[in-house]
């Protein structure tokens, strides 16, 4: 979706701001949202395609004036309530009304160390041959749609060069939203600066993004 | 910061009164346990950091043959040095040299090698960096104190899915004969993101 999340080339955010020696949290509630949000995962109850749509689905005002773990504890309140796990009633309240819904696992302190290293990977078995190879100039398509995507609009409907196969992986537009893994190909694709931002822009940049063959035409 | 001791309610911020009743409503229904919490943030605190991306490059600078295993396949590349897992499934090195200088953003959200670098800073989350370093490559890093020559090409890596880089920064000049322990303490984060170089022997450089 075109939210406020897909930053990309816009303008007008001012300076970076550095910290020298920045600690991982800033406030106690940073590291409880950080923690509430890794174990709720491990729950099982939604991808991190669907954590990723609650956090960009947020209002623009509010994505854009919100520190970077409240966007993650809004996206959390967000899932739990849609996901039936609490309700919106008992979050107004911040109290339990109602009992549990099963959840496959909840992550046990014992668990974490081997939970984080095994991961998540996104890379599954290949049933289908790659439209594209190494070498091909492809066409990102213009497209806007409403549901979650990879493709920044800063990259749409432009030519680039697949430079990657990485191989087949999971499909963030389908599984973000209940519709299963559907892993497709997915690609290192190289852009000249120019070629995006136009030939104003400085002519020693290039771009790698990394997009899943719905994304791509043969240009 | 203003909340850092005990207060009233009343004197908690909307945010930390929102995170508080979230983390107890899902307590209170059985589907955390605060132990595991603590665990996680004891983990990225003390475990997981930008020491693990340093003993990578430091590894890479040191034997060719580890340097060859990095560029072919950086997911086992690094997990030979045991780190492996969450935000670091699927890991590539990309290597910078005098023609190239390469640089990670995730314009999209906050994709970032945790294995290898640890959370994220603010500011690789932030509006400024995410939205400039795909056009402006070069004056978000003068912004970080570093001048590239004209001539070299800046690669922005754009984390759109769930590859994960690392930088492997140019080794310093004047540390032919260092041990790896030792070239690993130049190895800052920002290096290793593409937002910085490695430290110089010869003179004081950037901790982060």
């Amino acid at each position: 979706m075109n939210g406020a999340q897909d930053l990309g080339g816009q303008m007008g955010f001012g300076p970076i701001e550095l910290e020298e020696n920045e600690p991982n949290f800033h406030a106690g509630w940073e590291e409880r949202a950080f923690a509430v949000t890794l174990a709720m995962g491990a729950t099982g109850s939604w991808t991190i395609d669907a954590s990723r749509f609650a956090r960009e689905s947020l209002p623009p005002a509010i994505y854009l004036s919100s520190s970077y773990y409240e966007i993650w504890a809004r996206g959390l309140e967000k899932l739990v309530v849609e996901n039936g796990l609490i309700t919106s009633e008992e979050l107004a309240a911040g109290t339990k009304l109602s009992d549990p819904k099963p959840v496959n696992r909840v992550l046990k302190a014992e668990d974490v160390a081997s939970t984080l290293a095994k991961g998540g990977p996104a890379d599954r078995d290949v049933k289908q041959p790659a439209r594209f190879k190494v070498g091909d100039r492809v066409r990102t398509r213009r497209m806007n749609p409403e549901h979650h995507t990879r493709l920044p609009r800063y990259a749409r409907d432009t030519v680039g060069t697949i430079e990657t196969v990485h191989g087949v992986h999971v499909f963030p537009d389908a599984n973000a939203h209940g519709k299963g893994e559907q892993p497709t190909w997915l690609y290192g694709v190289a852009f000249k600066g120019t070629d995006i931002w136009g030939p104003d822009s400085d002519p020693k940049l290039s771009l790698r993004i990394d997009l899943w063959e719905p994304y791509l035409d043969l240009a | 910061m203003s909340h850092d001791h005990d207060h009233d309610h009343s004197e908690l911020s909307d945010i930390e009164l929102r995170v508080r009743a979230l983390e107890t409503l899902l307590t209170d229904k059985g589907y955390i346990d605060p132990p595991a919490l603590d665990e996680l943030i004891e983990t990225y605190e003390t475990k997981v950091g930008p020491k693990n991306g340093a003993k990578v490059v430091a590894r890479a600078w040191s034997d060719p043959d580890y340097h060859a295993r990095l560029m072919e396949d950086a997911t086992s590349a690094i997990a030979e040095l045991g780190f492996t897992g969450r935000q670091g499934e699927h890991m590539v090195a990309v290597e910078n040299s005098a023609a190239v200088h390469n640089m990670v953003v995730c314009t999209l959200c906050s994709c970032y090698p945790w294995t290898v670098l640890g959370l994220p800073p603010v500011w690789y989350k932030s509006a400024p960096y995410r939205s400039r370093a795909v056009r402006d490559p070069r004056g978000v890093l003068a912004e970080f104190g570093v001048t590239l020559p004209d001539e070299t090409e800046v690669k922005v890596w754009d984390s759109t899915a769930e590859v994960r880089y690392l930088v492997l920064p140019l080794r310093p000049a004047g540390t032919e004969r260092w041990s790896e322990e030792k070239l690993a303490e130049l190895v800052t984060r920002d290096s290793m993101i593409g937002t910085g170089l490695a430290n110089s022997p010869f003179h004081q450089g950037s901790t982060a």
